[in-house]
C-alpha cells in the first residue's frame, strides 16, 4: 500500500530541526516549536499506527522507484510501535530537560541536534534497505557524538572521544559487510534479499556474512560488546542520557530483528543459538555489574545492558510468543529506562552526588519522587501487573515450550538481580535517616515530576492495559515470524 | 584490477587498524580515516569492476556497468567526511580540556 503519510516521522523532525538552527538565542521560541512538533509527530504516528492495524503494512517508495531499485520506506506495526515509544519517550526527556539542561547548552543547538537525532531513530525503524540503514544509523550517530560532548566537561570528552572512536569503527566493518552481502547476492533491500537468499539457499558465505552483521548491530545495540556503554551513557546530563538509554540501543536490537527475522532466518541453528548465547552472556555479566557498583548513574547504565541481553532471548527462541514477549519487553522497556534515567537525575540534582552510600531519607520531602521509584523499579523487574510482566512471561513461555531451559533460568535470575540494583538505590536514597533539609537542596524538583509522571501512567498503562495493547503487539509479532507479509507489502504494490 | 585493489584495501585496512591502536590521539584520528578508505574501496570492488558501457538510455552495448556501488560510495564518503571532522573537533577540544593526547591517561572512571 503506497501511503504519503510514511514519510512523515522523518519529515517533521528534520524541518524542525533545520527551522530551529535559525532560532540560536531565542530559548524560549526553541522550547515551543519543540514542544510543538513532538505533538505534531505524535499526532501523524498515531494516525499511521491505525492505518497500519486496518490496512496491513504501508510502504512509500521515494521518487516514485519501484522496489527493489528505488529507496523504499516500510512502516509495519514492529516498526510504528517503536517510533510511537520513540515519540513519547523523547518529549517526557524533552520537558525534564526544560528545567535541567541549562542556558548554555540551549543555545548551542541542543535542539536542533534532539531533533536530527529523532530523524536517523525513526529512519532506521522506517528504511526498507541495508544501505539506507546505514545511512540513518550514521545520522543518529553523529548527533549522538555532539549530544554526549556537547557542554564539554571533562568527563564527557573523556568518554565522547572512547565511544565515537568504537561507534566509526563498527560503522566501518557495517560498510564492509554491505559489500560483502552486495557482491553475494546483488541487492540490498530488505525484501529483495530475503526472496533471493530463500531461493538460493543461506550458504555457509551468507551465514558468515550475517555473523558479521550481527557483530556490527551487537556493537550498537551493547549485546556482550558492551564496554564503551556504562561510561557514555554516565557522561551527558541525565536527560540526554535517558534518551540515550531508552532509545539508542533500541536501533541496534531493532536492526538485528529486522535482519534475522526477515532475511537470515535459514540457518536458526547457528545465527539464532548464537544470538540467544550472547544474549545469557550479557544479561549475567551486565548483572554483576549492576550488583557491583554504588554509583547510581553507572548501576542504571548496567540495567540497560541487562534488558538487552534479555530481549535477544525472545529472538533466539524465534517463535511468534516469544517474538511478541520481546516487542513487548522493548517497548516497556523504553519507557521505564527513560523513567528510572529521568527519576535517578532527580536524585543525583537533588544531593548533588553520583554515590549511592552519600544519600538517605528522601522520603520524608519527596514521597511521590520515592514512590514513582519504587514503582518503576518493580516494573523493570517485572513484577504484575506492571508494563515488564507480561513481556517477560511471553518471553519465558516461549524459552520453555521450545526447551531453551538455560535461557529462561537466566533471564529469571537476572531479574532478580535487577530488583536487587534498584532496590538498593532505593533503600539507600529513600529510607534511613534524612540528612538533607530543605533549604540544603541542590535544586528543586518543580516541573520534573510532571514527565516522570506521564511516563509512570504509561507503564502502569501497559500493564493493565494488555488487551488493549496485545493486538497490536501480535500484529507485530505476526509480521515478524510470516517474512512473506513483509515481502508482499514491498515488492507487489 | 579487482585483485589489485583488493590487495590494495587489505594494506589500508592495516595500516589503519595500526594507527587505531596508536596511543596518540591524531593518529587515532587518521587511522579511522584510512579504514574508511579501505572499507570503501571494498565496497567498490565488491560490486564488481566491469569494463561495460555506462547504464544510460540510448547507449546501445551488450555489457553495463553497475552504477550502485558508486552510489553507495558517494554516499559513504560524505558520511565518512562528516565524521571525521567531528572526531577532529572533539579530539581538538579533548586536548585543550584535558591537555593531554595520550589515550593511556584517558583511561578509567572519576573516582579511581
Amino acid at each position: 500500500m503506497m501511503n504519503n503519510l510514511v514519510i512523515l516521522p522523518l519529515l517533521i523532525p528534520l524541518l524542525t530541526g533545520v527551522l530551529l538552527i535559525f532560532f540560536r538565542k531565542q530559548i524560549k521560541v526553541q522550547r515551543y516549536v519543540t514542544t510543538l512538533s513532538l505533538l505534531l509527530l505524535m499526532a501523524a504516528t498515531v494516525v499511521l499506527t491505525h492505518q497500519v492495524s486496518v490496512e496491513g503494512t504501508q510502504t512509500l517508495n521515494l521518487g516514485g522507484w519501484e522496489p527493489p531499485f528505488g529507496i523504499v520506506l516500510v512502516a509495519d506495526m514492529f516498526a510504528l510501535l517503536l517510533i510511537l515509544a520513540t515519540v513519547i519517550v523523547t518529549f517526557c526527556c524533552v520537558l525534564y530537560g526544560y528545567r535541567t539542561i541549562g542556558e548554555e547548552r540551549e543555545k548551542h543547538y541542543l535542539y536542533p541536534f534532539i531533533h536530527f537525532m529523532i530523524v536517523g531513530i525513526m529512519g532506521s525503524f522506517l528504511t526498507g534497505d541495508l544501505f539506507n540503514l546505514f545511512v540513518f544509523f550514521e545520522v543518529m550517530l553523529l548527533s549522538s557524538y555532539i549530544l554526549i560532548s556537547l557542554g564539554g566537561e571533562k568527563g564527557q570528552l573523556r568518554e565522547s572521544l572512547k565511544y565515537v572512536l568504537i561507534n566509526i569503527v563498527s560503522s566501518m566493518l557495517f560498510l564492509v559487510a554491505i559489500g560483502y552481502l552486495y557482491a553475494i547476492t546483488g541487492t540490498l533491500n530488505f525484501a529483495d534479499l530475503s526472496v533471493k537468499i530463500a531461493e538460493t539457499g543461506q550458504d555457509g558465505l551468507i551465514t558468515t556474512v550475517a555473523i558479521f552483521l550481527l557483530l556490527v548491530f551487537a556493537i550498537k545495540a551493547a549485546l556482550l560488546m558492551y564496554f564503551w556503554l556504562p561510561g557514555a551513557y554516565s557522561a551527558p546530563p541525565m536527560a540526554i542520557s535517558a534518551m540515550f538509554a531508552a532509545l539508542l540501543t533500541k536501533v541496534g536490537m531493532y536492526a538485528i530483528f529486522r535482519t534475522f527475522t526477515l532475511i537470515f532466518y535459514h540457518e536458526a541453528a547457528i545465527t539464532h543459538e548464537l544470538i540467544g548465547w550472547l544474549g545469557v552472556a550479557t544479561m549475567i555479566l551486565g548483572g554483576i555489574g549492576a550488583v557491583a557498583y554504588w554509583d547510581l548513574r553507572r548501576i542504571l547504565a548496567y540495567n540497560v545492558i541487562i534488558a538487552v541481553g534479555f530481549i535477544m532471548i525472545g529472538l533466539a527462541v524465534f517463535t511468534e510468543v516469544a517474538l511478541a514477549g520481546s516487542i513487548y519487553y522493548l517497548i516497556h522497556d523504553m519507557i521505564v529506562k527513560a523513567l528510572l534515567f529521568l527519576l535517578g537525575g532527580i536524585m543525583i540534582g537533588l544531593t548533588g552526588t553520583n554515590q549511592l552510600r552519600e544519600m538517605s531519607g528522601m522520603i520524608r520531602n519527596h514521597a511521590l519522587l520515592g514512590w514513582m521509584f519504587f514503582l518503576a523499579a518493580f516494573a523493570l523487574a517485572g513484577v504484575p501487573p506492571l508494563s515488564g510482566f507480561i513481556g517477560k512471561l511471553l518471553t519465558l513461555h516461549g524459552a520453555i515450550d521450545e526447551g531453551f531451559y538455560v535461557m529462561a533460568a537466566v533471564g529469571l535470575i537476572t531479574s532478580l538481580m535487577v530488583l536487587y540494583s534498584v532496590m538498593k538505590i532505593f533503600m539507600n536514597g529513600f529510607w534511613g535517616e534524612n540528612q538533607l533539609s530543605v533549604e540544603d537542596e541542590k535544586m528543586s524538583t518543580k516541573g520534573l515530576l510532571f514527565p516522570c509522571a506521564i511516563l509512570a501512567v504509561l507503564s502502569v498503562g501497559l500493564g493493565v492495559g494488555v488487551e488493549w495493547v496485545n493486538v497490536y503487539v501480535l500484529q507485530a509479532a505476526e509480521v515478524l515470524n510470516n517474512p512473506q507479509l513483509y515481502i508482499d507489502a514491498v515488492l507487489q504494490n | 584490477m579487482e585483485i589489485l585493489m583488493s590487495v590494495l584495501a587489505g594494506i589500508l585496512f592495516t595500516a589503519g587498524t595500526y594507527l587505531v591502536l596508536a596511543k596518540s590521539l591524531l593518529r587515532i584520528v587518521l587511522g579511522t580515516a584510512i579504514l574508511g578508505h579501505g572499507a570503501l574501496l571494498l565496497l567498490l570492488t565488491m560490486g564488481g569492476i566491469k569494463t561495460g558501457a555506462p547504464p544510460l538510455l540510448g547507449l546501445e552495448s551488450t555489457a553495463y556497468t553497475d552504477p550502485l556501488p558508486q552510489a553507495l560510495i558517494l554516499t559513504a564518503i560524505v558520511i565518512n567526511f562528516g565524521t571525521l571532522g567531528v572526531f577532529l573537533v572533539i579530539a581538538y577540544r579533548s586536548y585543550q580540556e584535558l591537555g593531554t593526547d595520550d589515550m593511556e591517561e584517558l583511561r578509567g572512571t572519576d573516582d579511581e
